[in-house]
C-alpha cells in the first residue's frame, strides 16, 4: 500500500481544519445548529456544501436538539452522520447524546469546548460519549477521521465525540499537514449498517419500551462496548500512525518516564505545560506529564502503570464538577490509583475556568509546588483553584 | 381515492395485541393511515400512549421500520431519517424508483406543547414528510394533566374541576392554523368516525410535495370519562356541534369538508363525557355559554373562509 505522507504545511484554524476533514470524508448526512465557538465549522462545512464540493445531505435544524435527533433518525436510517457543538448546545442535547449511546448510533460530533452557564461565557472550559481530546490543530484533524473508524467499528458502535478547545485551538491558526484526499477515503471505507430504517423489506423497531425485566441487559452491552472502545481507540490510532505518520494512543507520556512529579492535563493546556517542564528538566528537575487523549472509556489500567513511579501527582482540571471535591480528571485519576501498593500523592488544581489564560508560570507554580510536596511528604491544599 | 373494498384488502402494518386501552381512537387512526400509505412507509413516533402501548420490549406492533428517541423531537428525528434517505437515493444507494413515504406520530402534548418547536423547524426545512396528531385533548399517557390541547372548561389531573376553578379556565391553542401558518402544501382535520373523509385526507398528504400535517381528533375513554363503546359516537359528536371542523388547507385554499345539517349544542358532546360534568350544572352555564360561543365563532370563522385563498 502506497503511503503519502504530506509534509507540505498549512495553516488552519481547529474549526477550519475540521471542517476540512468532514469535507474529505463527504458524510452522508450533517444537521447542525450555531454556536459560538463551534459555528465556523459548520459555516465553511455549509459552504461545501453550496460550492458543490461534497455532496453531504445538510440539515439546519432549529435547535441542538433537533440536531442530535436528526442525526439519530439519520445514523437509525444507515447514514454516516456528523455534527458539531458546544456547550449550551451540548447541554441542550443532552438528553439526545445518552440516546443515541444508548441505540448505539455511530455519529461523531466535534465538541468545541466552551464554558457552561451560568454566568455565560463563551470561552474555554471542559464538559460526556466516548470521548478524545485534542491537544493541537493537527490532532482535531486527525482525530475526527479516527472517530468515525471508532464509531463504526462493530465491537462498539457507539458515538463519539472529538474535543478541541474553544478559542484556544477553535480559533487559532496552526501549521498542520492534509491528508490526501483519495488516501483518507481508503482509510475511512464504506459504512453499511447491519440495521436500518430504510430497509422496508426488513423492518426494525428502533427505542422500544422496555421494562425493569429488560432495560439492565441493554445498559450492560452499551456499558461492555464502551469497554471494548479503548482497544479500538488504540488500533485505529496505530494504524493512522502506519498509513500516515503521525500515531496516536490513549495518552501522551511527556518526560515521564524517569519523572517524580507529573502533571495530568487535557487537551491543549498540555502544550504550555510541555514548556514548563522543559525548562525545569534544564534544571535537572525531574518532572514529567501524562495527557490523556481518550478521556472516554477511561484509560485507568494504563494510568495508573505509567503513574506508577510518579511521587506527587497534580491533576489539572479545566472544570469543577461542584461536588467540593474537585474536578472529574482528578476523581478519576485518583481512583485509578486507588488498587496500587505504592500510591502516589494526588492534588487537584482546577484552572482555566471561562477561558481564563494558563500561562506556563502557572504551570510552573504547579511543579514548584509537587516538588515540594515530594520532598516534605506534605499536602497543604488537595483541592485548589489556580489561575485565579 | 380508495375504495373501503380496497383499503381493506392492504396488509395490516400494525398488528393487534397492543397494549393500547379498549375504545382508544389511536389504533384506528394508525391503522387507517399506514394503509392508506400503501406502500413502504417509515414512522417515528414522539413519546406517548402509542409508543409505550405498541412496543413493550420485545414486543412490536409494527410491521414497518419504526424508531423512538424522545418526547419533543419527532419532527426532528423524522427529518433526519427523511435526509438520509434523500442523500442514500442521490449517492445511488437506493433505487432511484424506490419511493418510501414517512410518517411522525405525536399525541396532542407532544405536538402542541413540547414538540412544537421541532415540528415548526421541520416544517419551515420543507422535508417531505406527514406529521399525525392525535388529538386527545390532554396527557393521557401520563394521567390526564391538562396540555395546550385540553378544551376550555375539561378537567384533567392538574385543571381539576374543583369549588373555586372549574376545570381549564384558557382556551385551546389552535394548531392547526399555526401549521398552516408556516405555508405548507396540504394540513387538515380529521376523525376516526369519517374513515373516507380521513382516507382521503392521507392519501392527500402522502401525494403532497413537501410536508403535510393531519390533526385527528382521538377519543380517549381513560381522559375522557366516557364509555369506551362510545368512541366513535364521541368523535362524531365532536365534529357535529362543530368543536372539531372537519376542514383542509390545500395549497393555502381553505375548505371545510363537512357541515353538518344542523349544528348540535356542545353540551350534547359534553353529555357523554365525565370531564365535562361540572359544566352541566344549572350554576355553570355562564362558562358553558362561554364554551359555546367560542365554538360558534370559530366555526362561523371558518365559514367565512371556505373556499378562499387564506
Amino acid at each position: 500500500m502506497a503511503i503519502t505522507v504530506n509534509t507540505r504545511q498549512t495553516g488552519l484554524t481547529g474549526n477550519s481544519a475540521v471542517a476540512y476533514a468532514m469535507k474529505q470524508i463527504n458524510p452522508d448526512v450533517c444537521a447542525a445548529y450555531p454556536i459560538t465557538p463551534s459555528t465556523q465549522i459548520m459555516e465553511e462545512f455549509s459552504s461545501y456544501v453550496a460550492d458543490g464540493v461534497v455532496d453531504t445531505e445538510l440539515i439546519t435544524v432549529e435547535s441542538e436538539h433537533s440536531a442530535m435527533s436528526a442525526c439519530i433518525g439519520a445514523a437509525a436510517a444507515g447514514a454516516r452522520v456528523m455534527t458539531a457543538t458546544s456547550s449550551q448546545g451540548l447541554a441542550l442535547m443532552w438528553e439526545m447524546l445518552y440516546i443515541a449511546s444508548g441505540m448505539r448510533l455511530p455519529i461523531v460530533l466535534a465538541d468545541v469546548n466552551r464554558a457552561l452557564s451560568a454566568p455565560i461565557n463563551i470561552h474555554c472550559d471542559h464538559s460526556g460519549w466516548i470521548q478524545i481530546y485534542s491537544e493541537t490543530v493537527q490532532e482535531a484533524y486527525d482525530n475526527l477521521f479516527q472517530a468515525v473508524r471508532i464509531a463504526e467499528n462493530e465491537n462498539v458502535l457507539l458515538p463519539v465525540m472529538i474535543c478541541l478547545d474553544g478559542f484556544i485551538t477553535s480559533h487559532a491558526i496552526e501549521n498542520i499537514s492534509l491528508l490526501n484526499d483519495a488516501e483518507v477515503k481508503q482509510f475511512m471505507g464504506e459504512y453499511k449498517a447491519k440495521h436500518t430504517l430504510l430497509d422496508t423489506d426488513h423492518p426494525v423497531t428502533y427505542g422500544a419500551m422496555t421494562l425493569p425485566d429488560t432495560y439492565i441487559e441493554f445498559k450492560r452491552q452499551q456499558s461492555d462496548a464502551i469497554a471494548r472502545a479503548k482497544d479500538v481507540v488504540a488500533e485505529v490510532g496505530k494504524e493512522f500512525g502506519a498509513r500516515f505518520g503521525r500515531e496516536y494512543g490513549l495518552m501522551e507520556e511527556y518526560r515521564l518516564d524517569d519523572a517524580e512529579v507529573a502533571i495530568v492535563i487535557l487537551s491543549s493546556a498540555a502544550g504550555t505545560t510541555k514548556v514548563a517542564v522543559d525548562e525545569f528538566r534544564k534544571a535537572d528537575k525531574k518532572v514529567g506529564i501524562l495527557r490523556p487523549r481518550l478521556f472516554r472509556p477511561f484509560p485507568h489500567k494504563e494510568i495508573a502503570e505509567a503513574l506508577k513511579n510518579v511521587k506527587v501527582v497534580a491533576c489539572l482540571d479545566r472544570a469543577d464538577s461542584m461536588s467540593s471535591f474537585g474536578g472529574p480528571l482528578f476523581n478519576d485519576v485518583r481512583s485509578a490509583l486507588y488498587d496500587m501498593e505504592k500510591r502516589p500523592k494526588v492534588v487537584n488544581r482546577i484552572f482555566g475556568l471561562g477561558g481564563r489564560d494558563y500561562k506556563v508560570k502557572d504551570a510552573a507554580a504547579v511543579l514548584e509546588e509537587l516538588l515540594k510536596i515530594a520532598v516534605t511528604g506534605k499536602v497543604e491544599a488537595l483541592i485548589k483553584y489556580i489561575t485565579i | 381515492m380508495a375504495t373501503l373494498k380496497e383499503l381493506s384488502k392492504r396488509n395490516e402494518l400494525f398488528s393487534g395485541g397492543h397494549r393500547l386501552c379498549t375504545g382508544c381512537g389511536i389504533p384506528p387512526i394508525v391503522r387507517l393511515l399506514l394503509r392508506s400509505a400503501n406502500g413502504p412507509v417509515v414512522a417515528t413516533t414522539a413519546t406517548g400512549c402509542l409508543e409505550v402501548g405498541t412496543t413493550i420490549y420485545p414486543y412490536t406492533s409494527w410491521r414497518i421500520p419504526w424508531i423512538h428517541s424522545a418526547f419533543e423531537n419527532a419532527a426532528a428525528t423524522i427529518s433526519g431519517i427523511e435526509t438520509a434517505y434523500k442523500a442514500f437515493k442521490k449517492r445511488g444507494r437506493i433505487p432511484k424508483d424506490k419511493e418510501i413515504k414517512f410518517i411522525a406520530f405525536g399525541g396532542d402534548g407532544g405536538t402542541y406543547d413540547i414538540g412544537l418547536q421541532a415540528l415548526s423547524g421541520a416544517l419551515e426545512r420543507g422535508h417531505n414528510f406527514l406529521y399525525v396528531c392525535y388529538d386527545n385533548g390532554a396527557y393521557m399517557n401520563t394521567g390526564i394533566q391538562r396540555s395546550g390541547a385540553t378544551p376550555l372548561g375539561a378537567a384533567t389531573t392538574t385543571s381539576p374541576a374543583g369549588d373555586v376553578i372549574l376545570g381549564k379556565q384558557e382556551l385551546r391553542k389552535d394548531l392547526t392554523r399555526i401549521v398552516v401558518a408556516h405555508n405548507i402544501p396540504y394540513a387538515a382535520q380529521g376523525s376516526p368516525h369519517n374513515w373516507a373523509d380521513l382516507s382521503k385526507k392521507a392519501e392527500k398528504a402522502f401525494k403532497a410535495n413537501g410536508p403535510s400535517f393531519l390533526n385527528i381528533i382521538s377519543p380517549c375513554p381513560l381522559g375522557w370519562y366516557s364509555k369506551p363503546e362510545e368512541s366513535i359516537e364521541a368523535a362524531k359528536i365532536a365534529v357535529d356541534t362543530c368543536y372539531w371542523a372537519l376542514y383542509e388547507v390545500e395549497n393555502g385554499v381553505l375548505k371545510i369538508n363537512y357541515k353538518p345539517k344542523e349544528k348540535r349544542p356542545i353540551s350534547d358532546w359534553f353529555k357523554i363525557q365525565g370531564r365535562f360534568k361540572h359544566l352541566l350544572k344549572p350554576e355553570n352555564k355562564e362558562l358553558l355559554d362561554k364554551v359555546q360561543k367560542h365554538i360558534d365563532s370559530e366555526w362561523e370563522r371558518l365559514l367565512s373562509l371556505d373556499g378562499k385563498l387564506i
